[in-house]
């Protein structure tokens, strides 16, 4: 829609550092809030991407992974309860010049905003979204999430909750279009990097689940993998993240796989013990929804009024073409 | 009396006597599929282009695929023609033509009819094989000349047997032949719209359709007693025919709006289906979301990131977007929002038309969440408001509603062809950096207005919000704040009043009774209120096209007249129920609106009989009021 925005040359290649990605505001996120890592790791890779501060956007629903964007030098939009996916896919649309992220969590995403996830899926959009998902409802003070476990005590399951929780990984899987699908978690930052440094590389929708620490009500969730990385299953892959030798020397549990492998994806998705981390899925062939529409062709007031007149002759009584009394 | 015998007797061509009338309604109805629309959209553009005045309506069963021979499948055309401009769909019918019998029933029984109307029925089902058919066509053709009407029975399936071995599919265009006879229309004029029509399909079809409606009016000439004319006037300029739909659409893209996103919705759907085609020439996107939510989030993701993109739905979608709409109101997001009003509560009558949805424009979302209301009052209107919408919504970074309704959806009026200006179109979305110091949310003291800081302007990096924000656009809970953007985001609405006209009273500035009206019904509020003051009553009207903000002087007017009344296609409490009186009568829309604005007692008069207003009936109820002023 902005082409002539893309045909400037920029005069000065600019250089950022993570500072020009800081916004002046100070997160408000708890001590050991596992958004702290997802934010740090998000204005790395915008240094290292080098992306233009004015041409990012971060776009979020609402909870306290919604809060993200405010915190980043970039332009964003803290949206509505689950409607962060729709309005980034405006953004695109409207702006594919942009890069576009979208920050987003477990009840926003995977609850409330459920059929704009499978959706999104299906437009395949090139975003890069992120799903932290803490298992927990933390800006409204915890209630039982879709990913919370079973018998989780929370102000609306106090007795434990009843329903198991759903597996956001085999449900993005189960979407036909789906092309690019990753888990990360909070507390091993150089994973995450990677995961989320491919995602923003993969040109289409990439969905990051990324296992997100709430130290204030849910206290120790993820403390069995943290204290044993013996449960951690590491995907590695040439075509994926790579796992170095000091990560392998702390999290044993390597295996190789080939992310163009989808039934071999589903399979690691299932299981949530060990718990893997890294790429589990990616198809570059999928096409786009903003390909498939041709947005971005260049709309002249000479095209316009062209399609006018043409449409409107189409419903025009000529004074010369009417019948004399 | 039924006139068969007579015709099917006489072997000459019977006298014609011509009558000469001001204006006819003639209908059109058939089962769904049947052809009887395209049959009335092509009279009507050959009326038109004979330079009569037109108004056509489309009469339109709920379901797909209705039974056949069915009340409820009644499928076709409303035209009323004339000498001059028509501005509504009349009263009752002069003229109808049915291929069936059953589907005049539902139209007698809602007294759409004139007394004395002329029909023109198919009379294949007397002989039908089928007893319960004969006998059903047998009772109901007893039954419509028992009622007075002059019913002419015709072989139309026998005469287009002749020529095409289906005659379902085709004689609608015998039947196109036969009306251009009854009016005296010029047969070329039928040819080239045929071609028109059927341009898309190959010369047989076209030439077939041709001898079908040479046949219709060859066998009119020779078979038919009456024929009429109506006055003409010549046409001097350019003029477009189309519905309320279409004009929505070509109004989105004269606009230079390039972003639509929409769900399937009736009778909304028309308007993003048109775009879509439009679109796919001109550039620009037609989104069909998932859902009605998503759509309204999308169309603000693409303003907030460019160009002001508008969303199209009706009732129950409207109802949906709400949380999009404050989003938009509070973030200061440029949005157009298109209301195709339908029947309501919930899921209503969805091909009906209402006024319903006024109170939801003007108050919907929680919260103070001030928006732009605007009602389209005709057709042409519909391609000018869009225009209208899209500049105001970029310039006042808000949320404008245009109300339209199912009766503009579909009615098809001829207007002046519009003469594109390149001043329709926004300028070019700004990328320019922004200057060292300003604030994303800078309001203007007076008037609230600020510059939008656009993704890509260097130096504007900021994160718009729907929490309480201040001028930097940070969240902000404390009072000051809180206030300082209810304030703000409120003048905007008085910074736009300040810069409307008052609508013009229609007939003389003061007098016993002042009808005021809004959107869909302006035609037919004039022309029953031109009626009366013809007579000699001192009625006027006044029409609004802005209904938030208000326009100044209207209390002025309302103050003039020695009683006012809204006239509205929604629900009001009769004051004649038991249970009702002046503590908890429920008002219609814009009556409680000028209530409490102006103070001034407004009554209303309300239908909500799910169809377009008829001058008639507002001319009966307008009497009624002046009897009871009288009294009074």
């Amino acid at each position: 829609m902005i082409p002539v925005a893309d045909c400037l040359l920029r005069t000065a290649e600019a250089h950022h550092d993570l500072a020009d990605y800081r916004s002046e505001l100070v997160p408000r996120w708890c001590n050991g809030c596992g958004d702290n890592a997802i934010l740090t790791a998000m204005q790395r890779l915008c240094r290292d991407e080098d992306l233009a501060p004015e041409k990012t956007v971060f776009v979020s629903g609402i909870g306290c992974s919604s809060r993200l964007p405010h915190y980043m030098n970039t332009y964003g939009f803290h949206g509505t309860h689950g409607r962060a996916l729709p309005i980034a896919e405006g953004v695109k649309l409207s702006r594919p010049d942009l890069s576009v992220f979208v920050s987003t969590g477990d009840g926003d995403c995977l609850s409330i905003g459920a059929a704009h996830w499978l959706h999104a899926l299906r437009y395949n959009v090139d975003l890069t979204v992120l799903l932290h998902d803490n298992h927990i409802y933390g800006l409204t003070k915890k209630q039982a999430s879709p990913t919370s476990p079973l018998g989780t005590k929370s102000n609306t399951t106090p007795m434990g909750s009843v329903l198991a929780p759903l597996n956001p990984l085999t449900i993005t899987l189960g979407v036909q279009t789906a092309s690019f699908v990753a888990q990360a978690v909070d507390w091993i930052p150089d994973l995450l990097y990677q995961v989320i440094s491919a995602a923003y590389r993969h040109k289409g929708l990439s969905f990051v689940r990324i296992l997100q620490r709430c130290p204030e009500f849910m206290p120790g969730l993820f403390d069995p993998w943290i204290q044993d990385p013996k449960r951690m299953l590491l995907l590695s892959h040439a075509d994926g993240v790579t796992v170095g030798p000091a990560l392998a020397k702390v999290y044993p549990n390597v295996r190789a796989h080939d992310p163009s492998d989808r039934a071999a994806a589903r399979a690691i998705a299932e299981v949530e013990d060990p718990l893997p981390v890294g790429i589990l899925y990616r198809d570059p062939a999928v096409p786009r929804y903003e390909e498939l529409r041709h947005v971005g062709e260049l709309r002249t007031v000479e095209r316009v009024r062209r399609g006018l007149e043409a449409e409107l002759d189409r419903f025009t009584i000529w004074p010369e073409d009417a019948a004399t009394p | 009396m039924s006139e068969t015998l007579l015709l099917e007797t006489a072997s000459t061509a019977p006298r014609r006597r011509v009558t000469a009338v001001a204006e006819h309604i003639v209908e059109v109805l058939s089962d769904s599929g049947e052809g009887a629309q395209r049959c009335g959209q092509a009279f009507a553009a050959i009326a038109a282009r004979s330079g009569h005045g037109i108004w056509t309506l489309e009469i339109i069963p709920a379901e797909i695929q209705p039974p056949a021979r069915s009340v409820a499948g009644a499928s076709g055309n409303r035209i009323r023609l004339g000498g001059g401009r028509i501005t509504n769909g009349g009263d009752e019918a002069d003229l109808v033509v049915a291929f069936n019998e059953q589907v005049l029933i539902g139209r007698v029984a809602e007294g759409e009819l004139k007394p004395g109307c002329l029909v023109l029925l198919e009379s294949m089902w007397r002989e039908d094989r089928d007893p319960a058919v004969a006998q059903a066509y047998a009772a109901a053709h007893a039954d419509l000349v028992a009622r007075g009407y002059r019913v002419i029975e015709i072989p139309m399936d026998r005469e287009c047997r002749k020529l095409v071995p289906d005659p379902r599919r085709g004689k609608n265009m015998f039947v196109l032949g036969m009306l251009c006879s009854v009016y005296h229309l010029d047969l070329g004029l039928g040819r080239e719209q045929i071609a028109l029509t059927f341009g898309k399909k190959d010369a047989k079809v076209i030439a077939t359709n041709v001898r079908l409606l040479e046949a219709g009016w060859a066998w009119a000439e020779e078979h038919l007693d009456f024929a009429f004319t109506i006055p003409t006037a010549q046409i001097t300029e350019p003029q477009v025919v189309m519905n309320g739909n279409a004009a929505l659409a070509l109004g989105i893209l004269a606009s230079g709006m390039e972003i639509c996103a929409m769900y399937p919705i009736t009778p909304a759907t028309s308007v993003s289906q048109h775009l879509t085609e439009l679109f796919e020439t001109v550039g620009g996107l037609v989104h069909q979301a998932e859902d009605e939510i998503a759509a309204c989030a999308f169309a603000i993701g693409a303003s907030y990131a460019g160009k002001c993109a508008v969303t199209i739905t009706s009732g129950p979608g409207y109802s949906l977007k709400q949380e999009g709409i404050g989003l938009a109101v509070m973030a200061e997001i440029p949005l157009v929002v298109v209301d195709v009003q339908r029947g309501g509560p919930s899921t209503g009558q969805p091909t009906k038309p209402e006024q319903g949805d006024l109170l939801s424009a003007l108050f919907g979302t929680h919260g103070d969440a001030p928006k732009i209301v605007l009602a389209v009052s005709g057709i042409e209107d519909c391609f000018y408001a869009m225009i209208t919408a899209r500049r105001i919504a970029e310039t006042f970074n808000t949320v404008v509603i245009v109300l339209s309704d199912g009766s503009l959806a579909t009615a098809q009026q001829p207007f002046p062809r519009p003469a594109f200006s390149e001043d329709w179109l926004a300028p070019p979305v700004d990328q320019s950096p922004v200057p060292e110091g300003a604030r994303p949310y800078d309001w203007d003291e007076a008037t609230g207005i600020f510059r939008r800081f656009i993704p890509g302007q260097p130096g504007g990096m900021h994160t718009v919000t729907g929490i309480a924000h201040d001028r930097d656009s940070h969240v902000a809970y404390d009072a000051a704040s809180n206030e300082d953007g209810l304030r703000h985001r409120s003048l905007k609405l008085a910074a736009l009043q300040r810069t409307l006209t008052c609508p013009e009273v229609f007939g003389d500035p003061d007098g016993d009774l002042l009808v005021v009206g809004w959107g869909s019904t302006k035609g037919a509020i004039e022309e029953a209120v031109a009626g009366l003051r013809a007579e000699g009553h001192r009625v006027a009207s006044l029409h609004l096209r802005f209904i938030q903000p208000l326009p100044s002087g209207i209390g002025e007017i309302l103050r003039r007249f020695a009683r006012v009344i809204t006239v509205e296609a929604n629900w009001s409490d009769s004051p004649d129920d038991a249970l009702i009186d002046e503590d908890n009568r429920r008002y219609a829309a814009l009556a409680m609106l000028l209530r409490s604005r102006y103070l001034v007692d407004v009554g209303c008069w309300t239908e909500s009989r799910g169809r377009p207003f008829k001058p008639g009936t507002i001319r009966a109820a307008l009497l009624d009021e002046l009897a009871k002023e009288k009294r009074g």
